[in-house]
């Protein structure tokens, strides 16, 4: 009877000790946030110890490494802004046409062999995507513009924005369909009952009752590219440059952040912690799009009661 | 209502309703070559990358003779006749000291062997831009025709690392890198999510607190990946004081980044584990833990596998954050353990592709041919695995 008791006692412990790493664990994937935010957060402090913030947010000239070195982000944020207006002008009705076509056009037989084919796009590793746009759309655009009388450089905005505006396209059509098809068949029948043609029904119908949905990947596709990395180190150039013209290359903060850690600067220099600050900017301007992202697909799963997304 | 009744008779006759059938085509049609630029972009993309890479997987030789002398192993450029020289591979040279020493009986002999050419030969021979005198492309084309130059198996693509020499470079050092650090990736991330998911569903209270940690793992799944590796630079290098370019680090700057790809998968697959499973345990008796370690994990691990297997595939591909932890350096030793420096097999890529040797470009193809077929496999895997154990309740 003693022993059973003790046995009791001990399993008890057991499941507190089994509670208490469960918790733990959970802890420390809040911590990681944390984490990124303050390790970013604190080197960016010191970063805008030495230079000041202001001429970082509205400065116009970017020269790290040199005697008077300036910290102007502004024609650095003007290149990503640029790149990834084309990629959006690229993802987005590519995107979106692809979601439409398989959720509401597509025969279940062309669904199912067409959707794991966009998902190899989003399963491409990105460094394999800048390699296809330095070595292949870069010479092309060229060779193209260069044909009408018109000089490209190889690191032109256009190639990098096309190849990640093709690289978000699994992200928008993704959760685009799955948003679309949760859209209740109720709607569709009484619009289509009511005379509207197939095409009007989805215009006027389902994509408006999708819209916080399709928003809502937009959004994500957004901060996806404003995050992409390895395309625009192999394909963008690193030199700040503000021009309206998406055949000159220019640079984004993701280029600066790896060109100012690559080297064999001293970690302290602001040189190294300018890539901190433009962290600091991307981390807030991507956080920001993600919260939005994400209250806006709360309020459509609340709309119309759906689970599965 | 038959077609040939006179438009002006039939009152439901709706003038715009040509137009509305056109636009509704047209939007149909707009949709298809949307999805049909999407898919034939990924067939381009991927045949480029067969067309550039396929080649790679051979490599030229030549059949000549190799003289092992004291002369040919004080200078190896002596080892070879001396039209041969600008032809052949420095690195095949440099490794004749070594066959001497494995095979001390070659020594002062001659003999006829499979020589490595030069990455300029092997480029012309492969019909790619070269830099070959016009001299040595008589040579070459004159030992072709007696058969003595071929394309042979690119062996050193999979036992070699990474080199300046092009056609001495391979994968190998890259690949071993990857597997230490996913390795050290998946010790840390897989044991923490399944934990994480495992409290979030089945214990945690819902309240504030519990609501917290879901946005911070849904915002968490969402920050660039870039940024990770600036946290890994931040508190694991200059903070902790771990080594530089290590798969150690890189390991734990993955975990963190793929740990909310697997706290989401898992909570999904616990989520799809019916309720009277649980009441069923607890009605004979057992605790809440031996509920959840006996009889809700084992059914939802095949749906946590799944998960756990496209969040690694995920960090096999992620370069980002590995580049700015320096795991970019040249490293042509294979690594042997979590504390030396490494590269893994996309940094390997980004090297290469930043290479000016023509010949990189070929090795850079191979290289994406290499990781995207693990990468699809690991994928397949994945789906065949959720396919497999799916259990309809």
């Amino acid at each position: 009877m003693k022993s059973f008791e003790l046995k009791q006692r001990n399993h008890g412990l057991k499941e507190q000790l089994i509670h208490l790493c469960l918790i733990s664990a959970a802890a420390i994937s809040v911590l990681t946030t944390f984490g990124v935010l303050f390790s970013i957060l604190f080197e960016a402090i010191e970063f805008f110890q030495m230079r000041s913030f202001w001429y970082f947010i509205t400065g116009t000239e970017w020269s790290p490494g040199v005697d008077n070195s300036k910290f102007g982000a502004l024609p650095i944020f003007a290149g990503t802004f640029m790149i990834t207006f084309i990629a959006m002008a690229v993802a987005l009705p590519i995107g979106l046409g692809s979601a439409i076509f398989l959720s509401e056009y597509a025969s279940p037989f062309w669904r199912d062999k067409l959707k794991p084919l966009l998902e190899i796009l989003a399963g491409i590793p990105t460094v394999v995507y800048g390699f296809f746009a330095a070595i292949t759309v870069a010479p092309g655009i060229v060779n193209f513009f260069a044909s009408l009388g018109i000089q490209a450089s190889f690191n032109s905005a256009l190639a990098s924005g096309i190849v990640m505006g093709i690289m978000i396209i699994p992200v928008i059509s993704s959760l685009s369909d799955d948003v679309i098809r949760a859209v209740p068949d109720s709607l569709r029948k009484a619009s289509l009952g009511l005379g509207m043609t197939e095409g009007e029904t989805i215009f006027n119908i389902v994509l408006p009752s999708a819209l916080p949905g399709i928003i809502s990947a937009s959004i994500l596709g957004l901060s996806k590219a404003l995050g992409e990395t390895m395309i625009v180190v192999m394909a963008a150039g690193l030199r700040p440059n503000m021009t309206w013209n998406p055949l000159e290359d220019m640079t984004t903060v993701t280029v600066r952040i790896v060109d100012a850690l690559v080297g064999d600067n001293e970690f302290n220099s602001p040189d190294t912690l300018s890539a901190f600050a433009l962290g600091l900017v991307l981390f807030a301007v991507t956080l920001v799009l993600n919260v939005i992202s994400l209250s806006l697909i709360r309020k459509f799963k609340e709309k119309y009661k759906v689970n599965t997304l | 209502m038959s077609r040939s009744t006179p438009k002006s008779d039939n009152p439901f006759y709706d003038a715009s309703l040509n137009a509305r059938h056109f636009r509704a085509k047209a939007f149909k049609l707009f949709t298809l070559s949307s999805i049909v630029f999407a898919i034939s972009f990924l067939l381009f993309f991927l045949g480029d990358m067969v067309y550039k890479g396929l080649p790679d997987f051979q490599q030229a030789y030549i059949k000549i003779d190799v003289s092992y002398s004291e002369k040919s192993l004080a200078s190896i450029r002596q080892a070879v006749d001396k039209k041969y020289r600008r032809v052949v591979s420095r690195s095949w040279l440099r490794g004749i000291p070594r066959q001497v020493e494995a095979n001390p009986e070659l020594m002062n002999t001659t003999q006829t062997r499979w020589v490595l050419l030069n990455h300029q030969v092997d480029q012309y021979l492969k019909g790619h831009y070269y830099k070959v005198k016009a001299k040595n492309i008589k040579l070459i084309d004159a030992m072709q025709k007696e058969g003595k130059v071929e394309l042979q198996f690119n062996e050193i693509f999979f036992t070699h690392g990474d080199s300046k020499i092009p056609e001495n470079s391979g994968f190998k050092s890259a690949i071993i890198g990857s597997i230490l650090t996913l390795l050290v990736m998946m010790v840390v991330a897989f044991p923490l999510g399944v934990m994480t998911a495992v409290y979030l569903e089945e214990f945690a209270p819902d309240n504030r607190w519990t609501q917290l940690i879901e946005i911070n793992i849904n915002n968490l799944a969402a920050i660039p990946s870039i940024l990770f590796g600036l946290l890994g630079l931040a508190v694991f290098i200059t903070l902790f004081g771990m080594p530089r370019s290590s798969p150690l680090v890189g390991g734990l700057t993955l975990a963190l980044m793929t740990l909310p790809v697997i706290i989401v998968s898992a909570r999904a697959a616990l989520r799809s584990v019916p309720d009277n499973i649980r009441q069923a345990g607890y009605g004979l008796g057992l605790t809440k833990i031996q509920v959840v370690q006996d009889h809700v994990l084992p059914l939802a691990f095949p749906g946590i596998m799944t998960g756990s297997i496209i969040g690694l595939a995920h960090a096999m591909g992620e370069t980002a954050p590995l580049i700015i932890i320096g795991m970019i350096a040249f490293i042509p030793d294979t690594p042997t353990s979590i504390f030396e420096a490494a590269t893994v097999m996309p940094a390997q890529l980004f090297t290469w592709a930043g290479m000016p040797e023509r010949a990189y470009v070929e090795r850079t193809a191979a290289g994406i041919m290499v990781l995207i077929s693990v990468l699809i496999t690991m994928n397949t895997f994945a789906i065949y695995l959720r396919k497999k154990f799916e259990v309809k309740w």
